[in-house]
């Protein structure tokens, strides 16, 4: 089935052959959530744990962490803390991504009832919803509204951010929450280990909590039915670029990435490359057609699926979209860490310069050094995204870059690659 | 001993390195990341402690032995601290 989404230009599918575990039709009223099957009673938390653990979900905001694991984490420190606290995140930082916004406009229910059986399994009765998004803040709070502000026990803030694309970052969350600015801490400590008020927290992603009440339905052998041995289930995709619409689908993890593309409306003859992970995972050259979509397959070319965004490059030129989103790191970076704002100034000059066409040989030297050196040395990932951004258009596009160092590149030289956000979806609402 | 570098307090002073210089590295621009977990040596303990002390920012911590703290009260059950108005150096010299 495929649907348009008319408020924001978005095509809305789920994988033919594929019952939608997600992207289902809007409940943003309770009562049809509940007919739907929705707020099932859990009689046993740590039984659903185990089905967590045995569907093997994995964490859906970027870094595919395994959600039992954490479970168990936050759980037991908790134990020694004193208390728990769940978060849902929705601060989508990532501009190429609309999953997490769309799930919380459209299915905040969904969101609500994933975060109560996370708080019951980590023995919570204090959540929060951590939104920038106004319209996603609305939506939430109508539902929380119909559910007198809290369920079982559990008590659920709404909290509105600024965005930007390291609010998202999960110390950062629990460092808004807390009453500070909405960016990085230093770890450790993480926030399983200390987080809201000093708590055990868990930060978890709203698709990873959208997961929650199919799981304790279905069990995790039915949800095991879609994806791959180490990829389980199935997830949301934001496709960008290719002179298409923006599209979310629900796909199962495995798919042969063309059969992805050719879907999405692009001809595979047609691709470039493509932006993984959103900003985060870097570029992939024509190699990615013959590759499957899931975590493994990904991470064996040296990327990442991230969360779960991908910009597919047809006529633009890659060395220009490496220097606009290095341009984007530049100018959105959390302005903390030195060697970050450093770092990201420093490759967004070198990648801007070869895309004009004035870069020396000595200018790549130094941004392939710094692709290795400066990893790591930030708080949050956003240093680690522009290395690999820089990493990656290096490795995968060497002839192109090869051809900048002459200034010969036909697209560049035709028309000026400027944008500000390449492949954003859609603005974050603020109010 | 354990310690943690606070990259978002570091400042770029380079002193840890100079105390220090297994422990920390610097950047191009001299800020510096932690080597290793931060577990510290005895036999480095007078040096990372002379780093801890000399850092400028204070952008380096001991991590204490873990204790099980105290359960942390709920925000709404904290008090706010009266604000103390006698016997403050800061406020006797560039407030009143």
């Amino acid at each position: 089935m495929e649907t348009a989404d008319a408020a924001t230009d978005l095509t809305i599918a789920t994988w033919p052959g594929y019952t939608p575990r997600l992207l289902r039709d809007p409940d943003t009223d309770y009562a049809a959530y509940v007919r739907a099957g929705g707020y099932q009673p859990l009689d046993d938390p740590d039984t659903l744990l185990e089905e967590v653990d045995l569907a093997g979900l994995l964490g859906r905001g970027g870094a595919a962490f395994p959600l039992a694991v954490k479970l168990r984490a936050v759980r037991d420190n908790g134990w020694r803390a004193g208390g728990t606290v769940v978060v849902a995140n929705g601060e989508e930082g990532e501009p190429a991504s609309i999953k997490d916004r769309w799930l919380l406009r459209h299915r905040p229910h969904l969101v609500l009832d994933g975060l109560r059986l996370a708080a019951r399994m980590v023995g919570s009765d204090r959540a929060y919803a951590y939104v920038s998004d106004a319209l996603a803040a609305n939506s939430i709070e109508g539902a929380l509204s119909e559910l007198g502000g809290g369920f079982d026990g559990l008590a659920v803030n709404v909290v509105t951010v600024q965005p930007g694309y390291v609010a998202g970052e999960e110390t950062a969350a629990v460092r808004a929450i807390n009453g500070g600015p909405a960016k990085p801490t230093d770890k450790p400590p993480r926030p399983f280990e200390q987080g809201v008020a000093g708590y055990a927290t868990l930060v978890s992603n709203v698709e990873t909590l959208g997961n929650l009440p199919y799981l304790l339905r279905h069990g995790s052998h039915d949800f095991r039915a879609a994806g791959t041995s180490a990829s389980p289930g199935t997830f949301l995709i934001t496709l960008t670029g290719g002179g298409r619409l923006p599209s979310l689908y629900e796909i199962p993890y495995g798919l042969n990435f063309t059969d992805l593309i050719e879907w999405y409306g692009v001809n595979p003859d047609r691709v470039g490359g493509v932006l993984m992970g959103g900003y985060f995972a870097g570029l992939l050259n024509r190699v990615v057609l013959d590759s499957t979509v899931d975590h493994e397959a990904v991470r064996r070319l040296g990327s990442g699926l991230g969360a779960g965004a991908v910009s597919v490059l047809t006529d633009e030129c890659p060395v220009a979209v490496a220097a606009s989103v290095m341009a984007y790191f530049d100018r959105e970076n959390a302005g903390q860490c030195g060697s970050c704002f450093n770092g990201t100034a420093a490759m967004s000059a070198v990648t801007s310069a070869l895309r004009d066409g004035v870069a020396t040989q000595e200018d790549l030297t130094r941004l392939e050094r710094w692709s290795v050196v400066l990893r790591g040395r930030g708080a949050c990932a956003t240093l680690d995204a522009a290395c690999n951004m820089a990493a990656s258009l290096l490795v995968q596009f060497p002839q192109v870059v090869t051809r900048h160092l002459d200034n010969d590149c036909d697209t560049c030289r035709e028309s000026t690659y400027a944008a500000l956000r390449p492949y954003e979806v859609e603005a974050v609402v603020t109010v | 001993m354990r310690i943690r570098l606070d990259r978002t307090v570091c400042d770029g002073f380079g002193v840890c390195t100079k105390h220090a210089p297994g422990y920390f590295s610097l950047d191009d621009w001299g800020y510096a990341s932690l080597i290793g977990d931060g577990t510290v040596l005895e036999k480095d303990h007078d040096a990372v402690t002379r780093a801890i002390m000399d850092c400028p920012v204070h952008a380096i911590l001991t991590l204490g032995e873990y204790r099980p703290p105290d359960a942390p009260p709920h925000p709404e059950e904290v008090e706010e601290p009266e604000l103390k108005t006698e016997d403050n150096e800061a406020e006797w010299g560039f407030v009143r």
